[in-house]
């Protein structure tokens, strides 16, 4: 079926089964411009598995990704990051032997072929991008800090903002607060609804309290399906939610 | 200046610890050494390319090549097939049944020259193949594992089976190759003799010049972007791939110019012993260089000139004693080193070195800082 949407996302009919085990069956997920969208469901539900898909990291069995109605399940990982969808992953994943700079640096979506990254110059441009960067994911005043040795929280947001400076048009976050502490969960809150403007964001998020502060949309995935989806509230009431979180 | 300053030299100590390695090959080294040990430096100096190239592809790169032999052995291949031919005219060979053609191909019944030979009648062409033909055949092995995501262990053995591979066709086909002896009694370049001390002594300076070449446009590299990012993909590498890279290519790149700095390494090689045998080409010179560069230090390109030479004339010195120790003698010091000083004899130097680097202080007043509001680099090569 090639349709177009209006949708920045549009996820169809998508499966993944690995051995005949499908992580993900015939998935229907639509994300809107702008809309901070948050998939939750208990674990082994298929979450992590959605985002590697339409990221390239795992190859769909079948069905169609459409961003910005360009077909994604075909693109090498590299080129759905230039197209404008980026992932943050679980655990932070940054330069630890860089530093804060260097990191944001690295990740500054210019000069990505060998020759381009070989005479690649830091410019005023990049300094200033890499500075505002650093404003908004509180690092401004360690940017020469060796990466490795910030606090949890301050990878987690220096990974989101590696993303950031790239200004992706999708960005896709994979538990940004496990781990944090109850101030950095409220400052990471305050950047997620900053970021949103501008682009659509797909979070996956354990932590219900912070899913209701932050979401637009709610869709709950249960064994590879959507068990139900629409406003916070909604979901919650939902009693086939409330089974599968509280039943058993 | 500032550029080459920093990106260059790598800053004051960089800067320091290259100038004394340029006096030491250039100037202290030749004023006292006689001719004989001093073309023997001369060829360990051969083998510091490779170990160069294995801190560029292995120390930053995060890939191990147990098979830079098969590269360092393509250059000197390359450059003894053209010495070779210029020793084979048909005055010099006409008692052979076919005058003209190499000894040993007379020998193994050939009668014309094989094709892949004809271009190395040229000096010109004999020098781009020396650089294109290792790049090329880097650059195929390189897209078929990167591109697979083939690396680590896999890499190291597979780089390894080809340099077999290599050794076994090159003996096996003696009548193409020279065989098990390799190629030899090379006499003449364009009919300069290359057998006397000045000859040996002009390659020497040749060769310590393009051994600080080299390890000037490492530093370009390994400070450039691609540098940080060989580092990143080491520690992440799915991160960098997500940030829209395609990481393969970057291995790959590194690889062919690990290549073609160990091929400029064979081809010196052979301008200065005057031969060149499968025996420099196999497992166990490929893992020597390997031991070169990690007991130098395997993230400094100016530590695996160091590790190269203290092998080296370690070697020379025990075995013309004990020489059936030296291997143990060897596997010693690689363990010790690796135990001791993990990161070789580099890591003295960063921990030590400014104590010398103090004593340099004009050198950063010759290349003063321009304003800028850039904030500090801090470079990681040494």
């Amino acid at each position: 079926m090639e349709t177009n949407t209006d949708f920045t996302l549009a996820i169809e009919n998508l499966t993944v089964s690995f051995d005949g085990f499908k992580a993900v069956d015939d998935l229907n997920l639509y994300i809107d411009e702008n809309e901070l969208h948050v998939v939750i469901g208990p674990n082994g539900a298929g979450k992590t598995t959605v985002l590697d898909l339409i990221c390239g990291k795992t190859k769909s069995t079948s069905g169609s990704i459409k961003f910005l109605n360009k077909e994604l399940t075909k693109m090498a990982e590299h080129e759905i990051v230039r197209s404008g969808v980026g992932r943050k992953f679980q655990t932070p994943s940054i330069y630890e032997n860089l530093s804060v700079f260097e990191n944001l640096e690295v990740s500054y979506p210019y000069g990505r072929s060998v020759v381009g990254s070989l005479f690649f110059k830091r410019n005023d441009k990049v300094i200033n991008k890499i500075m505002e960067i650093a404003d908004q994911i509180q690092l401004a005043s360690q940017l020469e800090t060796e990466a490795g040795l910030l606090s949890h929280g301050q990878k987690q947001w220096l990974e989101i903002g590696m993303l950031l400076i790239q200004d992706p048009k999708l960005l896709m976050l994979d538990e940004p607060v496990a781990g944090m502490s109850v101030k950095e969960r409220e400052q990471t809150a305050d950047l997620l609804r900053s970021i949103s403007k501008g682009r659509s964001v797909l979070v996956i998020e354990h932590d219900m309290e912070f899913v209701a502060r932050i979401a637009d949309k709610v869709t709950v995935l249960h064994q590879g399906k959507i068990l139900a989806a629409g406003d916070m509230d909604k979901v919650q009431a939902d009693p086939k939610v409330i089974e599968v979180y509280l039943g058993h | 200046m500032q550029f080459i300053y920093e990106k260059l030299l790598g800053g004051k100590q960089g800067a320091v610890g290259f100038f004394i390695l340029a006096a030491l090959i250039l100037i202290v080294l030749p004023l006292f050494l006689d001719m004989f040990r001093l073309n023997l430096v001369g060829k360990y100096l051969t083998y510091a390319f490779a170990a160069v190239s294995i801190v560029l592809l292995w120390g930053y790169g995060g890939t191990l090549s147990l098979g830079q032999g098969i590269f360092f052995g393509l250059g000197g291949y390359a450059m003894a097939m053209f010495l070779k031919l210029e020793a084979s005219s048909p005055e010099n060979t006409a008692i052979q049944s076919t005058p003209g053609i190499p000894d040993f191909m007379d020998w193994n019944q050939l009668t014309e020259l094989p094709w892949f030979w004809l271009p190395f009648h040229s000096l010109t062409l004999t020098i781009i193949l020396i650089l294109v033909v290792p790049a090329a055949f880097a650059y195929l092995i390189g897209a078929a594992m990167f591109k697979r995501r083939v690396g680590g262990v896999y890499f190291a053995i597979i780089t390894q089976v080809i340099a077999v591979i290599l050794t076994v066709l090159i003996v096996g086909q003696q009548g193409f190759t020279g065989g098990i002896n390799g190629i030899t009694d090379l006499r003449t370049l364009n009919g300069w003799d290359i057998t006397t001390d000045s000859a040996k002594l002009i390659f020497y300076f040749l060769n310590a010049f393009l051994l600080l070449g080299v390890i000037i446009v490492g530093r370009f590299i390994l400070t450039s972007k691609v540098g940080s990012l060989l580092l990143a993909m080491k520690d992440k590498e799915d991160r960098v791939r997500f940030s829209g890279y395609d990481v393969a290519n970057f291995k790959i790149f590194i690889f062919c110019i690990a290549a073609v700095i160990a091929a400029i390494g064979g081809a010196m090689f052979t301008l200065q012993v005057g031969f060149m045998s499968p025996s420099f080409v196999g497992i166990v010179p490929s893992i020597e260089m390997v031991i070169f560069a990690a007991i130098g230090g395997r993230m400094s390109l100016i530590g695996a000139v160091y590790g190269t030479l203290l092998i080296n004339f370690s070697r020379t010195m025990f075995s013309e004693s004990f020489p059936e120790l030296w291997l143990f003698l060897m596997g010693g010091l690689f363990i010790g080193v690796v135990m001791f000083f993990p990161n070789g004899l580099a890591g003295i130097w960063q921990s030590y070195g400014h104590y010398i680097t103090r004593y340099f202080a004009f050198a950063d007043k010759f290349f003063p800082k321009e304003k800028t509001n850039l904030p500090q680099l801090n470079t990681k090569e040494s």
